[in-house]
């Protein structure tokens, strides 16, 4: 059926006879758990289409969904492991990654996804980031940045533009932001790559290149908050955000990732920037051992045991 | 005298905090006390107060930053809750150890999981041997007054000692309520300039929080103990002198229609007003009840405690946490042990209340009355019941 057919205003509504329209049911409704809806975020909000995104990537990804774990942190990405119909884990506010290390050790043929902010994975919790990827731990982690704190009122976040208001910075923002995708692969990340919402394609493409990845993939996902973040800087709604993330991004595949900070005046860079063979954690420790204590060990994980 | 004026209550703390001179701020947002930060960071910003505001990673940061603040001799202030306050746990009892006069606003706020952001006790429970002095308010006109006072009694050179301010979360923080805001030249009047005692000094160098193992450890928690017992004097002295100078003067255990009482019950923290309303209520039908409200946590008001419960028949003891496998609730553990050597004591029963911000109202105080009444037999008396609870 082609879509426009169902597309009636509400003052045309009781002149149409509705039985005749089959109901669309939304494509990736069976990702979701449909009691815990309706979701908490805000219309215009980017969260909702990182999910759609992921949700699609999963479905088309052949894997067995009893074998994925979602795991999420505190705020409004933190809600994500919530409403996905998969196992999930609601962590305290910064572990979302140590929890996923334990998880991912604890059943190594498993395929752990952390989702969390901004402020979650790297000010909090930043520490844990930077040695999983140093570690290379086979997971894939979702970062959706929408520069600020959303959930408690959006106070400055280490991701905040400069000169940007937040509420904790009432006069504009004088701490220098994090280029993520820098910190990821100065720290050892495997495979690092940015996107936009705007870019729901490409991000598809780059979650699933992300699970596949053997070791430790980071994706960052550029994201509006259109009630504390475009609001206070008199940025427009969501649908303006995503227009500039359109209008405004430039695709360099392989770019040095020192070259990707996220500034008031330059284009936004997206792509894949690191894309690396390293040994896992797993596979470091199977190596190290086996060739201290030879027969004596026996590996555990890794490329070593097929699950 | 301060204008009476209606705000919100973790604004209005901040507005206090604001007249205390304050030199360094730390904060990490978390409901419900995210307003408090963000109302300080447009005061240092509208330059009403020249303070360092520094918007740290972390709560666990927070506390670390106002620990540096305060040993180099600046008064801080940092505000908290819940998940955050368990981050700075750590901290805790080093920032007591120093003996480093910082103040803390606490919106406390039920403890994970399941995650939850409303109202309990279960946040400041845990850290109840961390030194700290815990005070706890009841309503608008006393976070105000108590956020200023903490200054006060923590910088003084008998006490020197962190203070909390425990102010419940949302059912304090968020509501709009009336109150009397003191003017400045009021707070500069009561609040003299900082004058650290034992800080870092450049001609003086010192090392704070250095190695010490067992040759000196007990003696240095005997000290931390006998200092934190002897700030109960100044609390008061403190409270004394605030209520000549305000006129409103606070106390450590305070009361209401206790003195001829045949069974009270005790609260900390907000739920004391609604509780009052259940007094009268009762007095009304004829029922000898009476209130005790628990404002000082730490150090525990023993005597004063003892005072008020008089010749009280039987005592309820409302809890807004449980010490799982324990002994009920802690706030019942704790009386229960204060009055243990007493020769007359009362019955005692602990109802644990209000968990995660459930709300308990008039007729609920009255129904936990009415049950401790019904008991001629004293079958219930020692032991603990969820209040409300669905099985």
């Amino acid at each position: 059926m082609n879509p426009t057919e169902i597309m009636v205003s509400d003052a045309d509504e009781k002149d149409v006879d509705t039985s005749r329209v089959a109901p669309i049911e939304n494509p990736v409704l069976s990702m979701l758990r449909q009691d815990r809806l309706p979701h908490i975020w805000c219309p215009g909000c980017g969260i909702g289409t990182v999910v759609n995104c992921f949700s699609r990537a999963l479905m088309s990804s052949g894997h067995d969904m009893n074998n994925v774990a979602v795991v999420s942190g505190i705020g409004c990405t933190g809600r994500v492991a919530g409403y996905m119909n998969l196992d999930s884990f609601h962590t305290t506010h910064g572990r979302s990654i140590p929890f996923a290390t334990g998880l991912r050790l604890a059943n190594p043929g498993l395929k752990v996804v952390v989702f969390s902010g901004d402020g979650d994975l790297f000010a909090i919790g930043g520490n844990h980031f930077l040695h999983a990827a140093r570690r290379n731990l086979d997971m894939l982690i979702v970062c959706v940045n929408n520069f600020t704190y959303g959930m408690t009122g959006g106070q400055v976040a280490p991701t905040t533009p400069l000169k940007s208001t937040q509420s904790t910075m009432p006069f504009g923002n004088f701490e220098p932001p994090m280029n993520l995708p820098f910190v990821a692969d100065a720290a050892g990340a495997s495979y690092v790559a940015r996107w936009t919402v705007f870019h729901i394609r490409q991000l598809v493409r780059a979650m699933k290149e992300g699970m596949e990845h053997k070791g430790f993939s980071f994706i960052e996902i550029m994201s509006p908050c259109p009630t504390l973040y475009l609001r206070r800087n008199k940025l427009g709604d969501g649908v303006d955000q995503v227009r500039y993330f359109k209008e405004h991004s430039v695709l360099k595949n392989g770019a040095n990732t020192q070259d990707v900070a996220i500034t008031a005046t330059d284009p936004i860079v997206v792509g894949t920037f690191v894309e690396r063979e390293r040994p896992t954690w797993l596979d470091s420790r199977n190596a190290q051992l086996t060739a201290t204590l030879g027969d004596r060990f026996v590996p555990y994980g890794g490329q070593n045991v097929q699950k | 005298m301060g204008k009476r004026i209606g705000m919100e209550v973790a604004v209005a703390v901040a507005e206090a905090v604001g007249l205390c001179n304050i030199d360094m701020a730390a904060v990490y947002p978390i409901t419900p006390q995210s307003h408090i930060a963000e109302h300080l960071s447009d005061l240092v910003a509208d330059g009403h107060i020249d303070c360092e505001f520094v918007t740290v990673e972390s709560e666990h940061s927070a506390m670390s930053a106002v620990i540096g603040a305060s040993g180099a001799g600046a008064r801080s202030y940092t505000a908290t809750s819940s998940q955050g306050l368990m981050l700075m746990h750590e901290l805790l009892p080093i920032a007591s150890a120093m003996r480093l006069p910082i103040v803390m606003g606490i919106a406390n706020r039920a403890v994970s999981g399941p995650l939850n952001i409303l109202n309990d006790h279960s946040d400041i429970m845990p850290q109840r041997d961390a030194g700290w002095i815990a005070l706890f308010v009841e309503n608008a006109q006393e976070a105000v007054d108590l956020s200023i006072a903490a200054f006060k009694i923590a910088e003084h050179k008998d006490v020197m000692l962190p203070v909390s301010v425990n102010i419940d979360g949302f059912q304090l923080t968020h509501m709009v309520e009336p109150f009397e805001m003191p003017t400045q030249e009021e707070v500069n009047e009561f609040l003299p300039p900082f004058v650290p005692h034992a800080t870092l000094h450049p001609s003086k160098p010192v090392t704070m929080g250095a190695f010490a193992m067992s040759d000196y450890f007990t003696e240095i928690m005997k000290a931390k103990d006998e200092a934190v017992k002897a700030s109960k004097k100044v609390i008061q002295q403190v409270f004394d002198e605030w209520g000549e100078k305000f006129g409103r003067p606070y106390k450590l255990v305070e009361t209401y229609k206790a003195d001829d009482a045949d069974v009270m019950m005790l609260t900390m923290g907000s739920m004391g007003e609604t509780a009052q309303m259940a007094i009268d209520e009762l007095r009304a039908k004829g029922v000898k009840a009476g209130l005790v409200k628990l404002r000082l946590w730490r150090p525990f008001p023993f005597e004063e405690l003892k005072a008020v419960i008089g010749n009280a028949k039987k005592l309820i003891v409302t809890d807004r946490a449980c010490s799982f496998g324990g002994p009920g609730g802690p706030v019942f553990s704790e009386i229960k042990s204060a009055l243990y050597a007493e020769a007359r004591r009362p019955l005692i029963y602990n109802y644990i209340i209000g968990l995660g911000g459930r709300d308990v109202q008039v007729k609920e105080f009255v129904g936990m009355f009415e049950n401790v009444l019904a008991d001629t037999a004293n079958k219930a008396a020692d032991t603990y019941e969820f209040w409300g609870v669905r099985e």
